[in-house]
């Protein structure tokens, strides 16, 4: 019989495979489809702590992400830090954020939880937008150079940032894999199902839930960074509401509390964003379509999806 | 495990045909590709169709081909999104190998994409996008701007209404952005430095549907006020400046967009007498511009609007540009060139060119909406001939002041 554990674990090395030796025979077009779809993961991965094991849908994501892609964007460009400076910074920032916030926040569920955390997140876009000073307000700022590593190798080569952006993935995956897997994260689940239970059996659960969003900010703040350095421009629309709507339904599609869909549902939205709009200016309805589908058949997301039919002739 | 494989089989299947195009290009000299980019979707869809709508009718009517060389459009949704413009122009150039980009209408769109088309050496055409700097203090080398720059209009319309409509205090009131704060901002200069004085600025977000909170604290000592939206916003900010009574004792002044044709068709009376200024009127008495309204109302439906002109007009600048190179346009660095150079007559809005900036030296009008035949048009009431985007100012000094914001030019106390 083939558990869904082996199903996901063979799944996961196939696709770490293909994600290693398919990309130098790549056009550098798709190369580049290929790292934000990787970026995208990690962010959809870090909501997924939230949304999926702590049962906490946020609106207000893409705040993390934006304080980080900012914060190099500032240092790298106006006052000249170096690399570990500007990713130090941004992700200490992001994780302030996520700590502060994370006060705010903690002790909401449900919609309460959403509307906060919308709230929240407009307060970094309007900041984005209103500081001009300091962030160039709508224009956004422009010509981030991509990091000096002080190694021989340049990342201005696409081939060389994405395998960078790749380990990083593979290094979020991981750690993330053992955060939700140990009794920590077991109790964000156990908060998920029924937290009054869990207040009876002893756990502090707000310090739990505090903590688990001040995870899931932080990591949200690493793939901010890559995406500053990736895109090299960062705008108050990367911040915005509909960013955050954005992870929200990569995280949906994927199926959430499965940590791995994520990540997939972002590669997929990603996909489809650039190839079916070459073909069709009405592509937004073809992934509204997907996502009423998902919903309506497969509400555990592409991951059950994917599981059932591995398993497929195997009756339990 | 085998479904497994069968899956990554597929995945590996997808990826190849998606990757095809990029391997099959044709190495020797197929069609000159143009690559369009613009917001299909999203609140600034109707704009984007437009935009798209100008620059297809003049490829129509150039019968696809120049040089003798086959021309082929690629057109890719930005969502109104410096982000996903950025990627959709990856695509274009390194997918697609497009010889010319044209598009975008976001500012920051603008500022996103000149890194980029700098590193790949792909000219690309601004032909709405108008903030200021990017003509000014943070140029790009292959950056062709064929449109505006945001505060250009407002130059000339600042001396207008201080000498011709004899003017002295002024409120202006506009979006809370860069795009507003550059239009207001020229405006102001050239009207105070013309002897009239602004009295009082207010800024309301952009999507603000309600305007009442902000014309009740329009100060009652001024003479007119000057306007800036676009969209939505200049329809119900018109019409309520009508219902608060104010339309009878200051006159309305605005930037172009504020009675611009795309949103002057859905107006009523309450717009007749607003004065405006832009480098284009869809009301302009010239051949040129009397056979594109015509063709572009019959092409696209509806009115033409500077959004219909500016890749009109693009379009033939990219044609004509190819013609003076005989169709070379893979020597990107000869293509930029005339493209630069380039002096095009016969556009709809007038004669013009590029200053050593990039930026169009052209003419501006001044524009007062009248009802003509039952419709709303914006009649030319005065023309400046040749205005540059730093007006009458010494160049140096210009750039040495900050750019047009929120707070600059500052209140005279």
């Amino acid at each position: 019989m083939i558990t869904e554990f082996r199903v996901k674990i063979s799944g996961i090395i196939a696709a770490f495979i293909l994600l290693v030796i398919l990309p130098p025979t790549l056009p550098s077009y798709w190369l580049t489809i290929l790292t934000q779809m990787l970026i995208f993961g990690i962010m959809a991965m870090s909501l997924d702590v939230l949304m999926g094991y702590m049962g906490r849908p946020s609106f207000g994501h893409a705040a993390f992400f934006g304080v980080s892609a900012y914060a190099i964007a500032i240092l790298s460009t106006r006052y000249q830090v170096g690399f570990l400076g500007c990713v130090a910074t941004g992700f200490l920032l992001a994780t302030a954020i996520a700590a502060l916030y994370g006060l705010l926040v903690a002790h909401a569920a449900g919609v309460y939880f959403l509307m906060i955390t919308l709230a929240l997140g407009m307060v970094i876009w309007g900041l984005a937008f209103r500081w001009v000073t300091m962030t160039g307000g709508d224009n956004g700022i422009a010509g981030i150079p991509r990091p000096d590593l002080g190694i021989p190798i340049s990342l201005d080569d696409p081939i060389v940032f994405y395998y960078v952006v790749l380990i990083v993935f593979v290094i979020v995956l991981f750690l993330l894999f053992i955060f939700i897997h140990s009794p920590f994260g077991q109790s964000l689940m156990g908060i998920r199902e029924s937290e009054s239970r869990m207040r009876i059996l002893g756990y502090n659960t707000w310090l739990h839930k505090y903590l688990g969003y001040v995870v899931a900010g932080a990591f949200s703040g690493i793939s901010g960074i890559l995406w500053a350095y990736y895109n090299g421009f960062v705008s108050p629309m990367d911040a915005e509401l509909t960013a955050s709507f954005e992870v929200f339904l990569m995280v949906i599609l994927g199926g959430p509390g499965t940590l791995i869909g994520p990540a997939l549902g972002a590669g997929i939205i990603v996909f489809l964003k650039n190839f079916i709009s070459a073909y069709t200016h009405r592509w937004l309805l073809i992934i509204g379509a997907i996502y009423i589908l998902t919903i309506l058949y497969a509400p555990g997301g592409v991951m059950e999806l994917g599981i059932r039919f591995a398993k497929g002739g195997d009756k339990e | 495990m085998k479904k497994v494989f069968l899956f990554c089989a597929i995945v590996v299947l997808v990826i190849g045909i998606a990757a095809m195009p990029a391997s099959s290009l044709a190495k020797g000299k197929g069609p000159i590709k143009i690559g369009f980019i613009g917001p299909m979707t999203g609140h600034a869809a109707q704009t984007g169709r437009d935009m798209f709508s100008g620059l297809q009718l003049f490829l129509i009517e150039q019968g696809w081909q120049v040089a003798g060389r086959k021309i082929k459009l690629i057109s890719e949704d930005t969502e109104a999104k410096p982000a996903v413009a950025l990627t959709k122009v990856r695509k274009l150039v390194e997918k697609d190998g497009v010889h010319v980009l044209i598009g975008g209408l976001m500012a920051s769109t603008g500022y996103a994409l000149m890194p980029y088309v700098d590193a790949k050496k792909i000219p690309a055409m601004y032909v709405i996008m108008a903030s200021d700097d990017l003509t000014q203090r943070k140029r790009g080398k292959y950056m062709v701007r064929t449109g505006w720059s945001s505060s250009q209009p407002s130059h000339p319309f600042g001396v207008y209404a201080a000498k011709e409509l004899g003017l002295r205090k002024v409120v202006t009131i506009g979006y809370d952005y860069a795009f507003g704060w550059e239009v207001v901002g020229g405006f102001q200069r050239t009207f105070e430095d013309a002897g009239g004085r602004i009295i009082q600025k207010l800024w309301t977000p952009v999507g603000t549907m309600d305007y009442g909170p902000f014309l009740g604290r329009i100060s009652k000592d001024a003479d007119a006020v000057f306007a800036l939206f676009f969209g939505g916003g200049a329809l119900q900010f018109v019409k309520q400046y009508k219902d608060y009574g104010l339309k009878d004792k200051m006159t309305l002044l605005g930037g172009g967009t504020t009675t611009d044709e795309s949103v002057l068709p859905s107006m009523g009376d309450e717009a007749v007498g607003t004065i405006t200024t832009l480098h284009y009127s869809g009301a302009l008495d010239t051949p040129e511009n009397k056979k594109f309204t015509k063709a572009f109302k019959e092409f696209a439906g509806k009115a033409a609007s500077y959004y219909g002109e500016g890749p009109y007009t693009g379009g033939k600048w990219i044609i004509e540009a190819a013609k003076k190179i005989k169709g070379d346009v893979e020597d990107s660095e000869k293509f930029l060139n005339a493209l630069k150079t380039l002096k095009l007559t016969g556009a709809p809005r007038g004669p013009y060119e590029l200053d050593k900036f990039g930026n169009p030296v052209q003419n501006i009008y001044i524009r007062k909406v009248e009802r003509v035949g039952g419709e709303l048009q914006n009649t030319v009431i005065k023309t400046y001939p040749k205005v540059s985007q730093f007006w009458t100012y010494d160049v140096d000094w210009y750039l040495k002041q900050p750019l047009y914001a929120r707070d600059y030019p500052p209140l005279k106390k």
